[in-house]
């Protein structure tokens, strides 16, 4: 079995096929960056793209993934620098940091999708993943400001200053 | 040089560190902290952080000022943290004031992660104290290592010492074009092995630009956002293995036999070992040892939970077949209602509601609660030759290596290294190393191979040490005017110490001490009791412990006394707080003596000057007092835990259909000097979600002697959708008292806060948590 992470193709050998795709990044490729955190798709810890849409690695299982394209935390941006990632980082979102990869993942798709997002759009978008530490205020504000930043890529590194 | 000079050099580092936890000054010593820095490089194995670690290692380039410091001819400046990250942004904050206090440009500095040792101190990261015990600490190891700088400029230029200072990693001399970068300084300061205490001298506080400043970021984040912080579960070791456990349900339950064969046949699946229960090592008390069980041994992580599964375990659940959690709450309850034993006593309770024009009284619950940090228990482990190395993302690591010392019988404490790994939130579940020990174990019974042991969310939900179930009795005797001249409070909870002692079967002092003996309100006749309970769960300390519990009933009752009195909330609260003054607690009986979360009284008193204004401060902030439509309120709540004052308050909006929003939460803290303004407000800001969750949802329940829940869908939290829409923290300025707590102390007023409001805005009073449980339609 083969599948595609962050523009590399990865030959799987001798794997459960139905071994949800989380185990399959960590134990397997050694990419840690997906966090493991309910194995039940309720907390959002090791959200990932296939294909660009946001899915639960700990219950998709690794023969689904198929020729999608999958894209982990660590294939987001090459240098951290996702406009997400960057608001995140003016913002100072973490805390402990756990859940921001699945925080960051969630919301770059949320953005794709949706250049001006409002409130009830980051809820409904954002609300599968649990962050214990409590920076959803800031995981909010971070988002606004990453899609100001998205539409206006000209005054960008600007940080912030959300107007929506 | 000076006499100083010539200070032994065979005095053990512990000693050094002794006296300088004695002293509050730094005595300087030579040559330590190699070891030290060597292993908490394998904690965070950066490729950078490698190389620098060569050098650490062998060829003694570096300039150790003391142990928590190295200064390397590359001009990269290292400073050991030895508390751990679990969020608070520790990490960032105690070495900001080594590095500001040296004057070294923050730019220059690589933190490395101590290893447990307890030459470092306490590096047991809770109870909100890494800044209140270290500020002082890290200030004297950061002003030594530029003293001795200073001296070798010094001697290079004949200037006097006093003459020179520091900046962004330099000494800078008193005569124009003196300056000379720390890099070139350290062969001369290499010399100097001691500085007395005496020479010692500190920045003055307007001089720095590091502490109170919002200019250091945290250091982790990069890595936090770009998935490569290591947490525990991110250390794999060369043939490692992992291993999940099945564990009794019940505290108390027993393997009778096992069936291992279909488990094997899973691929993958390598082995099947039982270990031991913590009961049959000692079967007093559970401590920090593992709960015992089936370990499932495999080459990867898919393969032990399979394995698991497939097991087939013949169990019985022992002495605690019949509990229930619900027979438990109704228990304490009534015990709450008679009398128990004497905690406190200022006048005389009963002789004053004698002449009380009227009376009122209220029972409120808490349930058990669990932790859930994101990051389930999770821990690797290489135990061989008598030698045991682990990696975790622990709160305590001197724990873990006693609890390892005594479970593996390994005498000598440096044959045990635990490294420390950043922690995906603790909240005090990762202070007790139980899942440390086990992994250890597992290892050990495998001969030496290195094995890595995961918990599951059910895992980590069920075998959790859980923040206690409490019931709180609270009654006043009023007067004519509805004020309080007489106040009993009775607390009733499973105590911490029966995790450790089956004799414990009421709070301890300590316990009580966490905002129920120190109540500071202004009624002349106070009465402060405790009752007696007891249950078969592992209790242990949950973020701001029992300051839950306690402030959760005062606070509630403040606010029923005021609608009681037909007054407002806030003002009436800042009547009951009264006039600025320190408490009086010699009330308190010596049996229970105010721990004052360790420090003294006359360098913390409790200060309701200090609680009033923090109470002032967020009903200014918040808007108190306007209008608002039916169905919406304002609640407020102020504490005082771990030293520091909070103040919150809280809008809420309740649905005819009952449905909770919460749309805006105020709190502000009085910590004293605060280190790192921006973690501090992200702590209290955390702390109103953390709270929110507790007082919407949770509630750890027990049947038949096991846990009724088992993932964030029957546990849950507040998520986005219904979380503290809009959170406004502040710090309130008080740089003239010492750094206080601030991990916890935001936790404690925001469930009383939300339930105030609740009323305020349904007329309906929730004495019992979580509101889940609570039909507020209207």
């Amino acid at each position: 079995m083969k599948i595609n992470v962050n523009g590399s193709s990865h030959e799987l050998g001798d794997v459960d096929p139905g071994t949800p795709l989380l185990w399959i990044l960590r134990d397997e490729l050694n990419m840690t960056g997906t966090k493991y955190g309910c194995g039940k798709g309720l907390c959002g810890a090791c959200t990932l793209h296939v294909d660009g849409q946001p899915k639960r690695a700990c219950t998709l299982r690794v023969d689904q993934v198929g020729s999608g394209k999958v894209t982990t935390i660590e294939g987001l941006s090459k240098a951290g620098d996702h406009a997400v990632q960057e608001a995140w980082q003016a913002g100072c979102v973490p805390q402990c940091g756990f859940c921001q990869p699945g925080q960051i993942m969630t919301a770059a798709a949320l953005l794709t999708e949706n250049k001006q997002p409002d409130d009830e759009d980051i809820d409904n978008a954002m609300s599968g993943n649990i962050c214990r530490c409590g920076t959803y205020t800031r995981i909010r504000q971070a988002i606004k400001d990453a899609a100001y930043a998205m539409r206006n890529p000209l005054k960008a590194g600007a940080k912030g200053g959300s107007h929506d | 040089m000076t006499s100083g000079t010539q200070a032994p050099q065979s005095v053990e580092r512990r000693d050094f560190l002794k006296s300088m936890f004695a002293s509050g000054a730094l005595v300087i010593a030579a040559g330590v902290g190699a070891d030290g820095l060597i292993q908490a490089q394998r904690a965070n194995s950066s490729d950078q952080h490698q190389a620098e670690n060569a050098d650490a290692a062998g060829n003694g380039e570096a300039f150790r000022p003391n142990l928590w410091i190295a200064i390397h001819a590359s001009g990269k400046i290292e400073i050991v943290a030895h508390r751990s990250e679990m969020g608070t942004g520790i990490r960032t904050s105690l070495p900001l004031v080594i590095a500001d206090e040296m004057g070294a440009d923050w730019a220059d500095v690589t933190i490395l992660q101590a290893i447990g040792d307890e030459d470092y101190g306490s590096q047991n990261t809770d109870g909100s104290r890494s800044v209140r015990r270290f500020f002082d600490i890290m200030r004297s190891a950061g002003a030594t290592a530029r003293i001795l700088l200073c001296m070798v400029a010094a001697r290079k230029w004949s200037a006097k010492v006093a003459d020179c200072r520091t900046e962004d990693s330099f000494v800078i001399g008193p005569q124009a074009g003196q300056k000379l970068a720390f890099a070139d300084l350290i062969e001369g300061a290499k010399v100097f092995d001691d500085l007395p205490a005496s020479r010692i001298t500190f920045k003055h506080p307007r001089e720095w630009k590091y502490i109170g400043k919002e200019t250091v970021r945290l250091y982790d984040l990069s890595d936090m956002l770009s998935g490569a912080g290591i947490y525990g579960a991110d250390i794999k070791l060369d043939g490692m293995k992992t291993a999940v456990i099945w564990r009794t349900p019940t505290l108390r339950g027993e393997i009778e036999s096992f069936d291992a064969s279909e488990a094997l046949k899973i691929p993958g699946v390598e082995k099947v070992i039982q270990l031991p229960s913590w009961h049959s090592l000692n079967p007093d008390a559970p401590a920090f040892l593992a709960w015992g069980g089936i370990a499932v041994i495999a080459r990867n992580t898919w393969a032990a939970l399979k394995g698991r599964d497939a097991l087939k375990v013949k169990w019985k659940p022992g002495a605690d077949e019949s509990f229930s959690s619900h027979e438990l709450m109704k228990e304490m309850t009534q015990t709450s209602q008679a009398d128990g034993t004497l905690v406190r006593q200022d006048g005389d309770f009963a002789e004053a509601m004698k002449s009380a024009t009227s009376s009122h009284e209220a029972t409120y619950t808490v349930p058990f609660l669990a932790h859930a940090s994101m990051e389930p228990p999770v821990a690797v482990a290489r135990v061989s030759d008598g030698q045991c190395e682990v990696w975790a993302p622990t709160q305590n690591p001197q724990a873990a290596q006693q609890t390892l010392q005594q479970v593996l019988q390994i005498e000598d404490a440096e044959k045990i290294v635990v490294n420390v790994t950043l922690l995906g939130g603790g909240f005090g579940r990762k202070s007790k190393p139980d899942f440390i020990v086990e992994a250890a174990l597992v290892s050990k019974m495998l001969g030496g191979t290195p094995v890595r042991v995961q918990w599951t969310r059910e895992d980590d939900i069920r075998f959790d040490y859980y923040h206690t179930a409490s019931a709180e009795h609270l009654k006043a005797g009023l007067d004519a005017k509805g004020k309080p001249q007489a106040w009993l409070q009775r607390s009733v909870f499973p105590a911490i110490g029966s995790t450790f002692s089956s004799m414990a079967v009421q709070g301890s002092g300590m316990e009580l001490g966490l905002g129920f003996s120190d109540i500071p309100l202004d009624v002349p006749n106070i009465r402060c009791e405790v009752g007696k309970a007891k249950a078969p769960a592992r209790i242990g300390w949950l973020r701001s412990v029992c300051h839950v519990f306690h402030a959760f009933a005062e606070c509630s009752f403040t606010d029923e006394l005021a609608h009681k009195a037909g007054r407002d909330p806030y003002e009436f609260l800042r009547e009951l707080i009264g006039e600025p003054r320190i408490v009086d607690l010699s009330g308190v009986e010596k049996a229970f003596a105010y721990p004052n979360h360790g420090e003294p009284l006359e360098k913390f008193p409790v200060d309701t000057g200090r609680l009033r204004r923090a109470l002032d401060t967020v009903a200014k902030q918040a808007g108190w007092g306007r209008a608002l439509p039916k169905g919406r309120g304002l609640g407020i709540a102020v504490h005082r835990s771990f030293l520091s004052y909070v103040a919150c308050c809280v809008e809420v909006e309740v649905e005819r259909s009952g449905k909770v929003i919460i749309h805006r939460s105020d709190i502000v803290i009085d910590a004293g000097l605060v280190v790192n303004p921006d973690r501090v407000r992200a702590q209290i800001e955390g702390a109103c979600v953390f709270g929110a969750s507790l007082a919407l949802y949770g509630d750890i329940s027990m049947s038949n002697g096991s846990v009724d829940q088992g993932n964030f869908n029957d546990y849950q939290m507040t998520r986005m959708f219904d979380a503290p829409r809009e959170v406004y923290a502040t710090i309130i300025e008080a740089p003239d008292h010492p750094p206080a707590g601030v991990g916890e102390p935001g936790v404690p007023p925001y469930a009383p806060a939300l339930c105030n409001a609740i009323f305020a805005a349904t007329g309906k009073r929730v004495r019992e948590l979580p509101l889940s449980k609570h039909d507020l339609s209207w």
